[in-house]
């Protein structure tokens, strides 16, 4: 058994688990949140992204006791109290979602990118940073506009911030 | 334009949940006291099974029972159905060999279910699956349809002599024969559609709640159609009553038509939580979705084109051999048949076609519908050997598609199909004018100086929507009707419920059919709430699939709407002392034409619950509905054109430019429906340049995994142009025809016509991959450079 000390979502959370614990298992089984998805069993289709002390990682291939010590950000803890990340919020606004199961790792992934690359990226640099995303019902046309919108309102945010 | 009513770019309602995580899926569901189940495939593609010893597995860990095929027959539970009885030209019914959901002694097919075992957790229930002992006697497996044709391959079902199922036909052979005899010009074509899988992001999940007291069945599942998968489970499965069980669809992941059908998981998870007095849960991983999902597509086809002196097509014969896989899954006999020959017309006036089709058993995972399901196959086939026909006959492949376009309608094409309204010329000319068509020639040129081959394909496709009329399909083999139902729920303070038998998997109905009360009564469409993927609270519904939804399922909806609108005026006339044909519904109010009279929404709605004072005779409330059977098939159709840059140093294709011009009928919400063709786009790419379900001799699997099954990737895409140019729909109220397959349908071919037009008219199969790509370019280069 391991022990696992972390934080979710800002909320410290301590348990024991099977060594063999997988992090999504961790997130959805043991704690009930089940926004963060499992699309594969390879980690290929990033459906399980999760940010790992502002990193995103892929909670299907991290074993929960190597996630011990740090703090974990799923989707239900993207957006502040009512107010959705300007990430969430292009999405909706572009149609970059349809049955939502990629939805919450293509979030994760989008913030990871821009906090990453800068904010203000272009198109060649979203597709191919999406590689290790897959969705199904898209066509990924949405979900880039979705990407580059949020980067630019994200980059107008910072201009005004300075 | 209403600011929310048709055509308004309307903003999703789902979306906030599934932005923010609060979604619930099957797999999000948890019942206290659940159990898990884990099944035991079979590694083998053929194999007799002697023998299941669960002695190891029983002593492991939370392991509550291990089931297996001999207890699920002794228990009655009947054999997988298909749906749709297709005879052979001999006037002989389909030949079905028996599919049971744990298969006792016979196994035919890689993954088929064996046992499963029910444990305390997950991890426990597959520790336990790995132990259970089968002993195999392994018997000879036969994966490609031809093969299979073939006298001495290994026989799957006693009662499919040859592992045929049928060999049925369409048309008119003689009248074919005798065009080809008078023929100017005959264009020969041999073609493979590749077998796929379809691949919704969410797997397949299950959870089943048998109670006791009751003797109730609950089944929470990822499907397209809760209620047919209630019906058939309970009419032909034996696990529950119709009324006694409840089928709970929730946010469904994305379906393709894979989660169309009643897979032999739920009915175990069923038939299992009696068994075992808890609720059962069964989650699929991504390999057991490769290997258990219904898989698309895989045909073998010749096919042959004659041509008049004048360049016009006088007849087309087509020969098919189909790939039911190791057994025939609910709709797997349509497909290949009415959903495929009927189309074989395409946007063509062909006076005589005749189409045979064999359909074969194999050692594969069973097809069925994917996405287009026959209409793919069709228009890929139509597609190719037309554009082969113009290159052959040195003309432009648009004009020669044009020359022999239908112009009048309705059309009866020689393949049942009856084309009510279409203008295609109007997509042809919309789509080379969005991609400058004309101007190819000087981007070929630009790109050669780069050393980049560049080419360009079109595709003018047709498919048959709105699926379907019931009486016509009946009498074509359906064992189903293909109505649609909708209830319009107008609450006392003028809020609204719609109840729909449509499931949304991706597809947008929560603010579609908004939108549609939004736009007849003027309400916001925050004020309505879509319901639907519940037998319980939706009495009745055939579901989604066939770009259904719109044309079938929202013309319910617009009948169950006249129903209140007409109570709804019938009241306020009487409240106004009016009369009811001076009544208007306008920005939520009822009013009198020409006076300031008016009442709110909420006023009727609230009178007619108050009842205080109602027209002599009526019933109190404010509630319809209404099923809408559809008088005849939609005709989506279009064009699509793609440029492609082959780089012949590594084989690699681009797609540096991708048209779609399409004509779907009314558009309720433009935004929604680009979405729907983007997606159906990529995979018709996919399935052009990526995807391909490989089987080795022996019957594995080879890409059972996203490290091995080309998955479409962001950077393996263009972003889109799109057009659309409508025609009406007549057949239905609303004029829709559907949008939902249309890209998966029209983009293999312009893909797979540009690779060949790059590599200079050469035959290229799909998928379209860099090694292949790169031998034919090899040699293609020489021959272009002496041009």
């Amino acid at each position: 058994m391991a022990n696992v000390n972390l934080t979710i979502n800002g909320k410290a959370v301590s348990a024991e688990t099977d060594d063999r614990t997988l992090l999504v298992e961790f997130i959805r089984e043991h704690q009930g949140l089940t926004g963060t998805h499992v699309g594969c069993d390879t980690s290929q289709c990033g459906a399980c992204l999760v940010l790992m002390d502002g990193k995103a990682i892929k909670s299907c291939s991290t074993l929960a006791a190597q996630a011990s010590g740090s703090s974990i950000i799923t989707i239900e803890g993207i957006a502040t109290g009512a107010e959705l990340h300007p990430v969430q919020r292009a999405f909706k606004e572009n149609h970059g979602l349809q049955c939502g199961f990629c939805t919450p790792g293509m979030v994760i992934a989008a913030i990871d990118m821009i906090e990453r690359l800068g904010p203000d990226l272009d198109e060649p640099t979203i597709r191919k940073e999406l590689e290790g995303n897959i969705c199904r019902c898209t066509g990924y046309h949405n979900i880039v506009k979705a990407i580059k919108a949020a980067s630019m309102q994200m980059a107008t945010q910072l201009e005004a911030a300075e | 334009m209403k600011a929310e009513g048709i055509g308004a770019r309307v903003l999703r309602k789902e979306d906030n949940r599934f932005i923010s995580g609060k979604g619930n899926y099957t797999d999000d569901v948890v019942l206290p006291r659940m159990g898990h189940a884990a099944f035991v495939r079979s590694p083998h593609a053929h194999a007799k099974v002697l023998g299941v010893n669960a002695e190891a597995a029983l002593a492991m860990p939370g392991v509550d029972a291990v089931l297996t095929g001999h207890q699920l027959v002794a228990d009655g539970i009947g054999n997988i159905i298909c749906g749709w009885l297709v005879h052979s030209k001999d006037g002989s019914p389909m030949n079905m060999g028996a599919w049971r959901a744990l298969e006792p002694e016979h196994v035919r097919f890689v993954g088929q279910a064996i046992a499963v075992v029910i444990a305390d957790t997950p991890q426990q229930a597959k520790d336990a699956a790995a132990v259970v002992d089968v002993t195999y006697e392994e018997l000879p497996a036969v994966v490609d349809s031809l093969a299979a044709l073939a006298t001495e391959a290994p026989q799957l079902h006693e009662e499919a002599p040859r592992n045929t199922s049928f060999d049925w036909e369409l048309g008119e052979e003689q009248q074919v024969a005798d065009a080809f005899a008078n023929a100017a010009h005959i264009t020969k074509l041999d073609l493979t559609n590749n077998r796929l899988v379809p691949n919704p992001m969410e797997p397949r999940a299950a959870l089943a709640d048998y109670n006791s007291a009751e003797e109730h069945y609950t089944l929470y599942t990822t499907s397209q159609n809760p209620h047919v998968a209630r019906l058939v489970l309970s009419a032909f499965y034996n696990v529950a009553p119709e009324h006694k069980l409840r089928v709970i669809a929730p946010d469904v992941g994305g379906g393709f038509g894979s989660k169309i059908y009643i897979y032999p998981e739920e009915i175990v998870c069923l038939w299992a939580s009696k068994k075992v007095g808890r609720p059962v849960k069964w989650n699929c991983d991504r390999t057991e979705a490769f290997l258990t999902d219904a898989h698309g597509r895989d045909h073998h086809s010749h096919a042959e084109l004659a041509m008049d002196a004048d360049n016009r097509i006088t007849a087309l014969r087509v020969e098919t051999t189909a790939n039911l896989g190791a057994y025939m899954s609910l709709f797997s006999s349509a497909v290949p048949t009415y959903l495929y020959a009927t189309l074989l017309s395409g946007q063509y006036d062909i006076p005589a076609i005749y189409a045979n089709v064999k359909a074969v058993y194999t050692n594969t995972t069973p097809v069925d519908a994917y996405r287009g399901a026959g209409r793919p196959e069709a228009t890929y086939l139509v597609e190719t050997i037309v554009d082969k026909a113009a290159r052959e006959l040195g003309l432009d492949p648009a004009d020669f598609r044009s020359h022999n376009f239908i112009r009048s309608f309705p059309h009866q094409t020689p393949v049942i199909m009856n084309y009510d309204a279409g203008d295609y010329d109007a997509t042809l000319s919309a789509a080379k004018q969005a991609a400058n068509y004309a101007d190819f020639a000087t981007r070929k040129a630009e790109a050669a100086a780069r050393g980049k081959l560049r080419g360009i394909g079109l595709s003018c496709y047709i498919e048959a929507c709105g699926i379907a009329p019931s009486q016509a399909v009946g009498s074509l083999g359906a064992g189903v009707g293909l109505w649609e139902s909708a209830e319009v729920r107008v609450n006392p303070v003028g809020t609204i419920e719609v109840l729909t038998g449509s499931h949304s998997h991706g597809q947008g109905h929560e603010t579609t059919f908004a939108q549609l009360v939004a736009e007849r009564f003027g309400l916001p469409t925050d004020n309505v709430t879509i319901v639907h993927g519940d037998t319980d609270k939706v009495q009745f519904g055939m579901g989604t699939y066939g770009s259904r939804s719109g044309a079938v399922g929202m013309s319910a909806l617009a009948k169950a709407l006249d129903k209140v609108e007409v109570k709804a005026k019938r009241i306020a006339a009487h409240l106004l002392e009016a009369d009811e044909a001076d009544i208007t519904i306008e920005d939520g109010e009822l009013k009198i034409v020409g006076t300031d009279k008016k009442l709110s929404f909420t006023d009727v709605s609230l009178a007619a619950y108050m009842a205080h004072n109602l027209p002599e005779g009526m019933e109190p409330g404010l509630k319809e509905g209404a099923f809408y059977d559809p008088q005849n098939f939609t005709f989506p159709a279009g064009t699509h054109v793609c440029e492609v840059e082959i780089d012949p140093a590594t084989g690699k294709v681009e797609i540096v430019q991708f048209v779609a011009a399409d004509d779907f009928g009314q558009i309720i919400n433009p935004m929604i429906v680009e979405g729907q063709v983007h997606g159906g786009l990529v995979q018709g790419i996919g399935q052009a340049l990526l995807e391909n379900a490989a089987y080795d001799a022996d019957g594995q699997l080879l890409s059972a995994s996203y490290m091995d099954y080309t998955m479409p990737r962001a950077d393996n895409v263009p972003s889109f142009k799109l057009e659309t140019n409508s025609t009406l729909c007549p057949s239905n109220p609303l004029g829709m025809k559907g949008c939902g397959e249309a890209g998966a349908i029209g983009a293999p071919p312009a893909v797979m016509n540009a690779i060949s037009d790059a590599l200079g008219g050469v035959e290229v199969s799909m998928p379209a991959t860099p090694e292949k790509v790169w031998r034919l370019a090899q040699a293609a280069l020489p021959k272009q450079a002496a041009e």
